[in-house]
């Protein structure tokens, strides 16, 4: 068999990161070839890269034995590689049809040829082994598993020999799962390739041919077989590290057994994301939560702090219940949250720094409503100091920050009134190492100080060297529960990705 | 993208770079890439006041020589400032609430009904006091339906306050049977508010300035003023960081009609009359200033200077062209032009900004 896709030392640099540091990837005309590696080791990059969205500083890409370079995703389309993305990119108020040859459209004088498409887009749904859905439906009115149908119609309806699925199966059932294989061995069976992406083993094992693994935006290993590789080998290719985390040294376990609990929470649950989750954590104590995207953790912290609204279960601050569904009576009761997705939920992106620290705590520093300005002056200045953001001017606009410095700034937001517990969702995405060793230090030190932390993290490393405790989570159910110490990465690992409760 | 990136290409490092360095590197890329700005507050407005006001400057002169004999007169003046007045007080409320992330249609319908409700007989009855306070109270209550519809009833705001327009304006026709109500000869301490001076100026314009007075110390100096640009800005982190954003919202828009009811006030001292004619268009004219003065219509951002500023570039065009006795079409082609031009020499000032 021929390869038909040969990528050679790709190299992709983002301010601050180096996604991809030298990455190799062979893929043969109708396999299944499975990318794995963790959150961070630069899947994302190297998929946009072949999807046309990114362009490599470095390297050679060659597709069906020519040189390829895409100016954008168009041409990577008409070259014949098609992307299905983990967020589908549909139109909720087209038609099937229109959704499947948006941007193609069959038609003649811009006038739409709308029943040669439908008939079209059945074809290529029959196809699909899905000759019940219609192609005049609204796609908006499909469930999650019929959008990645159309997705899959839209991939085929131009000619394409490689089709690249961002964990496909992550939001679908068992037998949709099922009916995704029958599909994909449709289509290699007919010489297309696919690459597909996925945290679930036993996945790979029924699917894959052949496994590349990513690890820190490096091929560790090329075309492993799949089947028969066995689990510690790619978990350990997965995990061994060259750059060490530099955590900085907990107290001894069960040190903060006498300590009062900060946070209780009993039984919460939100359907459809997680179920009957308890955990307790105690001032000066940092509790970490493990999972896959998907495994309700960012959802259990978002409830927790008053964003979303519970079916059942309780919080409880302090011993006192806190009211759900409000974040402002979250922070007025001493909690405070550093979120996922730092643009777009912490910054205030036209402000200066200064002004993004100080707008949790604005009532500190003022009186009747009237802004106190040299005291937030003051404090503004010295969180800048005390968390050692560079540069340390408050005048700056945030958005000149990198990665690093805008996290600590959303840090000091919740250090200018004292807080009883912080919430933080993947404190150190895109975060470049040097400036996570300092990221670590002064949540440890806040833990110090007496502030219970619950720590969310992708990354299993971060939350075993981090943590004092941690819980385990799969499919929204805390698997386990344990002192940090006594686990190991691959066994965490094998944990979320398996189910394996050992 | 390219020069964010910085000039070491990856080529340049060392293989394992350590990542101090690199960090170092970044940082200081960053620092070269944007300009020192000076101040906790510092924000982008100064550039721009600066290029409003040499509009202003340049209007003025071309007042001065094409009608040497009555641009610069003392009554010329005082009628630019006049007419400004009601705009500007409803200019005022429109930059909160566009600032705030919102937009309100429905001002000059509000103040058309504040109006029209001031000057029922049964209302002016009870003198001019009580005229004063029911436009206040019609104009804040029509807000808080606005506001209770966007923040409450998750209703675009576009849509809310253009229901509420046309609503408004149907409900001053139907309260007037569409006749002017003029203000009873024992309630002129009202009209008086165009006519007495102080200090050669009528006293509805010094109620101007202290509207932009309070605007200016409510948007900037305290925590309701911060956390609109917080709420406009980014809603979802304003939530997050613990601000009732709904109830912001709904406030927002109280205010708005609050000025309204001011500027009901305003319109009635000028022309001794409440009618639901009053205040058509209104709502262009104040979104224009406020878009000329350097506030985004996507909210997070803008002054209450620039707005004021906008605005008195459009009044003084307005003077010119009827000093001039030049064509009303001619004028509003003018105007649509400098909306324009404002808003490109704004976006080009933004993109120079972003690294």
């Amino acid at each position: 068999m021929s390869d038909l896709l040969i990528m050679r030392g790709i190299v992709k640099q983002f301010p601050g990161v180096r996604a991809l540091d030298g990455v190799d990837l062979d893929v043969r005309a109708g396999e299944v070839h499975c990318l794995l590696g963790q959150n961070g080791a630069g899947k994302s990059t190297l998929i946009k890269i072949l999807a046309g969205a990114h362009r490599p500083d470095e390297g050679t890409i060659t597709f069906g034995g020519a040189e390829a370079r895409f100016a954008g995703p168009v041409a990577a389309i008409r070259s014949g590689i098609a992307t299905i993305y983990q967020e589908l990119d549909l139109v909720d108020g087209l038609s099937v049809a229109e959704n499947i040859f948006l941007g193609h459209e069959r038609a003649s004088l811009g006038f739409t040829r709308r029943a040669e498409m439908n008939r079209a887009a059945a074809e290529l749904l029959a196809r699909l082994g899905h000759r019940e859905m219609r192609p005049t439906t609204e796609v908006g009115r499909l469930p999650a598993a019929g959008k990645q149908v159309v997705s899959m119609a839209r991939a085929l309806s131009h000619d394409v020999r490689l089709i690249i699925m961002d964990e496909p199966s992550a939001a679908l059932a068992h037998d949709e799962v099922m009916n995704l294989f029958r599909i994909i061995r449709d289509l290699t069976a007919q010489g297309v390739a696919v690459v597909y992406i996925s945290h679930r083993l036993e996945e790979i094992r029924e699917i894959g041919d052949r496994v590349t693994v990513l690890k820190d935006g490096r091929t560790v290993a090329v075309g492993l077989p799949a089947r028969d590789t066995p689990t510690p080998e790619i978990v350990s290719l997965m995990t061994g590290r060259d750059v060490e985390y530099v955590f900085p040294p907990r107290p001894e376990p069960g040190a903060h057994d006498d300590r009062p609990e900060v946070l209780r929470v009993e039984g919460l649950t939100l359907p459809g994301r997680f179920a009957d989750v308890s955990l307790t954590v105690r001032a000066g104590e940092i509790v970490g939560l493990a999972g896959l995207v998907g495994s309700g953790r960012s959802e259990i912290v978002e409830t927790v702090y008053g964003a979303r609204r519970p079916t059942a279960g309780r919080v409880l601050l302090s011993g006192e219940p806190v009211p759900a569904g409000s974040t402002t009576r979250a922070v007025r009761r001493g909690m405070g949250l550093a979120p996922e997705e730092r643009k777009s939920q912490a910054l205030l992106m036209n402000e200066t720094v200064g002004r993004n620290i100080t707008i949790a705590g604005l009532s500190t520093y003022s009186r009747h409503g009237w802004v106190d300005r040299r005291a937030e002056q003051e404090a503004a200045d010295r969180l800048v100091r005390t968390l050692g953001i560079r540069p340390p001017d408050p005048s700056r606009p945030v958005r000149t920050l990198s990665g690093g410095n805008q996290q600590k700034a959303v840090l000091a937001r919740w250090l200018v009134q004292g807080r009883r517990l912080l919430l933080l969702d993947e404190p150190t995405r895109g975060v470049d190492v040097g400036a996570r060793a300092e990221l670590y230090a002064v949540i440890r030190r806040l833990a110090d100080e007496g502030v219970g932390v619950l720590l969310v993290s992708s990354e299993v490393p971060e939350v075993l060297g981090l943590a004092d405790r941690v819980l385990v989570l799969r499919e929204g159910r805390v698997i386990h529960e344990s002192d940090a110490r006594d686990l190991d990465e691959s066994r965490v690992l094998d944990m979320i990705m398996e189910g394996g409760e050992r | 993208m390219t020069n964010a990136r910085g000039a070491g290409t990856p080529k340049d490092l060392p293989k394992d770079a350590p990542p101090a360095d690199e960090h170092d590197r970044v940082e200081h890329q960053a620092r070269a890439a944007a300009p020192r700005r000076t101040g906790l507050l510092g924000r982008v407005g100064q550039a721009h006041h600066l290029g409003l006001a040499v509009a202003l400057v340049l209007l003025a002169i071309v007042g001065l020589v094409t009608a040497p004999g009555t641009f610069a007169t003392s009554s010329n003046l005082v009628s630019i400032l006049a007419l400004a007045a009601t705009i500007g007080v409803i200019t005022v409320g429109m930059t909160f609430v566009i600032i705030g992330g919102g937009i309100d249609l429905s001002v000059g319908a509000i103040m058309a009904l504040a109006s029209v409700w001031a000057t029922t007989l049964a209302t002016q009855a009870y003198g001019p006091v009580v005229m004063a306070i029911c436009a206040l109270l019609v104009g804040t209550g029509a807000g808080l339906v606005n506001g209770l519809l966007i923040a409450y009833g998750r209703m675009v705001p576009f849509i809310a306050t253009l229901a509420m327009l046309v609503a408004a304006r149907g409900l001053a026709q139907r309260m007037s049977d569409r006749r002017t109500q003029l203000v009873r000869p024992d309630n002129n301490a009202l009209v008086e508010l165009s006519t007495t001076r102080v200090l050669g100026l009528p006293l509805l314009v010094y109620i101007f300035v202290l509207v932009i007075a309070i605007g200016w110390l409510v948007l900037n100096r305290t925590t309701f003023g911060r956390r609109t640009y917080a709420v406009g800005g980014n809603p979802e982190a304003a939530r997050l960081a613990g601000i009732d954003v709904r109830r912001h919202t709904l406030i927002l828009y109280a205010l708005s009609g609050l000025c309204c009811g001011i500027a009901a006030i305003l319109i009635m001292a000028r022309t001794t009359t409440g009618s639901s004619t009053h205040g058509d268009l209104y709502e262009l004219d104040a979104i224009a200033a406020v878009i000329i003065g350097g506030t985004l219509l996507t909210g997070g951002r803008g002054t209450i200077i620039g707005s004021i500023l906008g605005l008195l570039i459009f009044t003084l065009i307005t003077n010119l062209f009827i000093l001039n006795g030049l064509n009303t079409s001619d004028q509003l082609i003018a105007k649509g032009l400098i909306i324009v031009i404002a808003v490109l020499l704004q976006r080009r000032g933004l993109r120079s900004q972003v690294p």
